[in-house]
């Protein structure tokens, strides 16, 4: 559903957008240069948190300025976590990367998280000009609540 | 990972290096009040826990007087602090519930056939059931029916126990004023009319708020490990827990049951540090049962949604129903589950 509305927003350029369970993909494959990967977390489900914290050791490492981007979902059900928000919060700062949370279920919340990810998109691509990944996310970063660094 | 970032000395950026210094000269109290006033949701969960004691209540009373409380089940509500309640008008609240119920009854909201109109209700004070001495006292609140019949003794049948507790409330008590009493964790047994019904008169009367307190699978994973953790004597019942599958048409339950002196056998594993329990220990305990699960069935229950816990001290379901069996423990789990009604209501 998300990816629909991503696709929706973008109408100029082509956009191709690839899920996987888990990385590394496979290498027999060709495709286009990955611009940027967002790892999405289910809070309800632990597995889902240890599967993205295998992955992240496949990437490489120049990904994480600025193309690596994390996804929480279920955040709204509040009954259902079994993961704590704080854990998803630390995942991020871990990594320096931006965090979101997403309820795909909830009509109102998905198009504007598939905008935001559009225009990350679009940066990371190099189709902004003048905004490079890297600034993005020093931008992202230093919006951040400074309580946040001191706690 | 579960770390906390530590305050390094280094530089900070210039623009909000003024507003920096005081946060780090400011004392935890007022880094809360700081980010509760800046609407920030960010609160750190606790890394350790105090594993419950085996405590002896506040006054000394014997086994006997909250007896009456282990063995039932009841269902959890968080209640926002009561304004002026007084602990010396219990025989006016009594009066004046009775008469709202009676009231509630003949508007025909809950009719049942046969059944006389003739109810007493009692509030009583619960000696005892509180962890500090800043803590406010327990009360209970009874349904009784009165039987009309003259041949049958004076004895009343009780159709409804509510009560009222505060253990270990400290964080919600700092921030209340003097008019308003702190009894944030609400358990009832019975009808769930006569809940809905004794849940409108406070909040008439009291300008309080009750909402229904669920627990979620995190929570009853710290409930599984903390009441494993408790050195117990006999174990009257196996260790046992409830997942729920997601799926269609019909979901899915696993049930795991495990022998309590395997399950303290592991815990004693997987424990560190004597007398708390940390968040990691929590982990690495559903880790390895999970890992064996996996082992055995190759189905992965960290996917899967925990929905209830039973051990020998208590059980407890996601929907906020609990059932306590040990005397003993019986405050180290009113504490915890006072923590959590608190965390709702903030």
């Amino acid at each position: 559903m998300l990816k629909e509305d991503c696709a929706s927003e973008l109408k100029v350029f082509s956009f191709f957008s690839h899920l996987a369970r888990s990385l590394p993909l496979p290498s027999n494959m060709n495709r286009p240069r990955i611009d940027l990967i967002m790892f999405v977390v289910n809070l309800h489900s632990k597995y889902s948190l240890r599967n993205v914290e295998e992955s992240l050791r496949h990437v490489d490492a120049t990904f994480f300025l600025g193309k690596v981007g994390f996804l929480a979902t279920g955040a709204g059900r509040e009954s259902h976590c079994s993961v704590h928000r704080s854990t998803v919060v630390r995942l991020a700062r871990t990594y320096r990367s931006p965090l979101l949370f997403c309820d795909p279920e909830v009509d109102g919340f998905r198009v504007p998280v598939a905008q935001r990810l559009v225009r990350m998109l679009q940066i990371c691509a190099g189709h902004v000009p003048g905004v490079s990944a890297l600034n993005l996310l020093s931008l992202l970063r230093s919006s951040e609540n400074p309580t946040l660094e001191d706690l | 990972m579960d770390s906390y970032d530590t305050r390094g000395s280094t530089p900070r950026h210039s623009a909000s290096s003024r507003l920096k210094d005081y946060f780090i000269g400011a004392t935890p109290l007022q880094k809360r009040l700081e980010s509760v006033r800046k609407q920030t949701s960010f609160i750190p969960t606790p890394p350790r826990r105090k594993i419950p004691q085996c405590s002896r209540l506040q006054e000394d009373n014997d086994p006997q007087k909250v007896a009456f409380l282990l063995h039932k089940q009841w269902t959890l509500y968080s209640l926002t602090p009561l304004y002026k309640f007084s602990y010396t008008n219990l025989k006016e609240y009594s009066r004046l519930l009775s008469a709202f119920i009676a009231a509630e009854k003949q508007k025909g909201l809950a009719v049942e056939v046969g059944e006389d109109f003739n109810i007493k209700v009692t509030f009583s004070t619960l000696l005892g059931m509180k962890g500090t001495q800043r803590d406010s006292e327990a009360f209970l609140v009874q349904i009784l029916s009165k039987s009309q019949l003259p041949s049958e003794n004076r004895e009343h049948k009780v159709l409804w126990t509510g009560w009222f507790c505060c253990i270990f409330g400290d964080s919600l008590l700092e921030t209340v004023s003097e008019d308003f009493t702190c009894v944030p964790l609400f358990l009832a047994n019975g009808a769930e009319t006569n809940t809905a019904i004794v849940g409108t008169w406070f909040q008439k009367t009291f300008d309080c708020y009750f909402s229904p307190l669920a627990i979620n699978a995190f929570n009853l994973s710290w409930m599984a490990a903390m009441w494993t953790a408790c050195k117990m004597d006999q174990y009257m019942a196996a260790t046992e827990f409830l997942w729920s599958v997601p799926c269609s048409p019909q979901s899915l339950d696993i049930s795991y049951a495990i022998h309590p002196e395997d399950a303290k056998a592991l815990w004693d594993s997987v424990h560190k540090t004597p007398g708390e329990v940390t968040q990691e220990e929590v982990d690495l305990f559903m880790d390895c049962l999970y890992s064996h699960f996996h082992r055995h069935f190759k189905i992965h229950l960290s996917a899967t949604r925990l929905v209830r816990v039973s051990t020998s001290v208590a059980s407890a379901h996601t929907d906020g129903k609990i059932k306590i069996l040990c005397h003993k423990y019986l405050i180290g789990v009113l504490a915890y589950l006072t923590e959590l009604a608190i965390f709702q209501i903030d």
